[in-house]
């Protein structure tokens, strides 16, 4: 038995015929973390005997017939930058290697309410910041379709992991691609729901007005899933939506015939990569033979969304992570001098190279002189990017791309160029900025390297982007393909 | 077209509560101007008229009443302190 070609209710109807318990299906788990693991390096912590206590549980609940939550018995991984209470969460930055948090984020307590077995936290870039999982501080993870590869940030343990057969799916965090890049360069799915429709509250801030966590599953249908189990208004973060949660499962028809795809020049222009292209127009022809009407649009401010990115998520993360100081929690240092002492030392020894950048980034465009020529700025020109999208949305039903400009790159490749390190987000950050959810669904291969299909949907509707996905995944394959590891 | 120096940022790096190496100074020199040349890319836009998006969602400030609730304990709140002394964050001297 081996989770990597089992779906969900596969599973489901396995633990209630009684041909499978729990415990077998957490440990065959741990048996393929231990076996794989030291090649991927997804997981920075495992709960393998919490695990094992709540897999106990689950199995006497199974026998005595109670009533069992929607994700019951699916072992699950979630991104370290999510607070799980009792759980290490270190945000794969050293600043926090020693913190236990002493309560669940809400998305962990719904994902529990829905019987999952969390199996333990995964590998990212420090506090988020990264597209390649380098900038891990404990150490970086491996492309499971080609090991000298990255797999993508920040979430790249999140893909990784279920990639590899490591999880039966993840809980990653995207900011401005975070969950849909890594996908992409896994062969996953990976899911940013609308700004607002999960609760943020114990996902460590990042950029506050952008952070989103989603799942990143196997198929489209997990993803609707887990969407359904951990969607939904939170009185503990004040920007939830307060929205009615549909039936994400019942959004799977399978049905696109007359349905609107907008895809933008400026999506298939230069700077993407000519086979990413190929694979793109390859799917969009699937649903044009499936009934979709494709037509060509333009987003015009596409070009400035990573600019303008750039200065806002900076911003919001220098003011975000001014809590870390060395006095409340994380690695104190600077002990023998005075209180500022301690912060410098605590956050000089504490933050990695790319977090500092981007704190003396955000503190540069928010510093008294500079605030209008920058973060002003970058939220007008947010403005436009969101109207681009409002505008495209008016006559169509979903904007399709692809979700990044590349397959994989080399470990250590991009790392001395911050700039070309970030425009691998190029595609994903623009949706980021307009807040509306998006799916990244595999769609080819480029010489063994998986390819990611962008699903961009109108906001609060992700059953459309659901749809559209989920029917591109019945008629093609890419999605049972796994890496041979 | 401006152009941070050294000064800059050893300026910047004190407001962020940051100790700099020499090394990391002239590297962020760098590598901040590449970036702010690069966002000099939205003095393109005219963004006249424009309302800044500071929030995507309609949202408001979330009002509850106030009443009494339960918070966390202090054995849980003091749980990752550092350093702590009769239920409170211990820090070196504020004022010398």
């Amino acid at each position: 038995m081996s989770l990597l070609n089992e779906n969900l209710k596969a599973i489901h109807s396995k633990l209630h015929d009684k041909e499978l318990s729990v415990l077998e299906l957490v440990e065959d788990t741990f048996r393929v973390i231990a076996e794989r693991d030291a090649r991927i390096g997804a997981y920075l912590t495992l709960n393998e005997e919490g695990a094992k206590n709540t897999a106990r549980r689950l199995d006497d609940k199974l026998s005595s017939g109670e009533q069992r939550g929607l994700l019951f018995g699916l072992p699950a991984a979630i991104k370290d930058n999510i607070v799980t209470e009792g759980i290490r969460t270190t945000c794969a930055s050293q600043f926090l290697s020693n913190f236990n948090p002493v309560y669940d984020a809400t998305v962990v307590r719904k994902l529990r309410e829905a019987d999952t077995v969390t199996l333990g936290k995964l590998n990212m870039d420090e506090f988020a910041m990264g597209g390649s999982n380098e900038n891990s501080s404990f150490h970086p993870v491996h492309n499971p379709w080609d090991l000298e590869r990255v797999p993508g940030g920040s979430s790249g343990g999140s893909a990784a992991s279920v990639a590899a057969g490591e999880a039966y799916f993840a809980l990653g965090s995207d900011t401005g691609g975070s969950i849909r890049q890594p996908a992409s360069y896994c062969g996953v799915v990976g899911l940013k729901p609308t700004y607002g429709l999960v609760s943020r509250f114990g996902l460590v801030a990042f950029a506050s007005s952008l952070d989103q966590i989603g799942p990143v599953t196997k198929n489209v249908e997990d993803a609707a899933y887990v969407l359904q189990a951990i969607a939904g208004y939170d009185s503990m973060d004040s920007t939830s939506a307060n929205v009615e949660i549909p039936d994400y499962l019942s959004a799977l028809t399978g049905d696109v015939k007359g349905l609107r795809v907008a895809v933008p020049k400026e999506y298939m222009g230069e700077g993407v990569d000519a086979a990413v292209k190929e694979k793109v127009q390859a799917a969009l022809q699937v649903l044009e033979s499936m009934g979709a009407i494709v037509e060509e649009v333009s987003l015009p401010h596409t070009e400035y969304a990573v600019a303008a990115y750039y200065l806002l998520a900076s911003s919001e993360a220098s003011s975000n992570l001014a809590r870390f100081d060395g006095v409340r929690y994380g690695v104190r240092a600077g002990q023998s001098g005075n209180l500022l002492d301690l912060y410098h030392e605590s956050r000089s020894q504490g933050f990695g190279s790319e977090v500092k950048r981007r704190i003396m980034l955000g503190t540069y465009a928010l510093s008294s002189g500079y605030y209008d020529a920058f973060y002003l700025k970058a939220q007008k020109a947010r403005t436009l990017i969101k109207r681009d999208f409002d505008q495209v949305f008016e006559q169509y039903d979903v904007i399709i791309g692809p979700t990044a400009p590349t397959t994989a790159f080399k470990l250590g490749a991009q790392v001395d160029d911050p700039l070309t390190m970030y425009l691998n987000d190029i595609l994903t950050i623009p949706v980021s900025l307009a807040g509306v959810p998006a799916i990244s669904v595999p769609c080819g291969f480029v010489e063994g390297l998986p390819v990611g299909l962008q699903i961009i949907g109108k906001a609060f509707d992700e059953q459309t982007v659901l749809r559209v996905a989920g029917a591109f995944e019945q008629n093609t394959e890419y999605h049972t393909q796994r890496p041979n590891l | 077209m401006m152009s941070i120096t050294n000064q800059d940022v050893q300026h910047v790096a004190k407001l962020a509560r940051l100790n700099l190496s020499a090394e990391e100074e002239q590297m962020f020199t760098e590598q901040l101007n590449a970036i702010l040349q690069y966002a000099e890319k939205l003095n393109e836009l005219d963004t006249d008229g424009i309302e800044p998006t500071t929030h995507v969602l309609p949202v408001s400030n979330v009002m509850r009443e106030d009443v009494e609730r339960e918070s966390l304990p202090i054995e849980k709140v003091m749980a990752n302190a550092p350093e702590e002394e009769d239920g409170q964050f211990k820090v070196p001297a504020v004022l010398e």
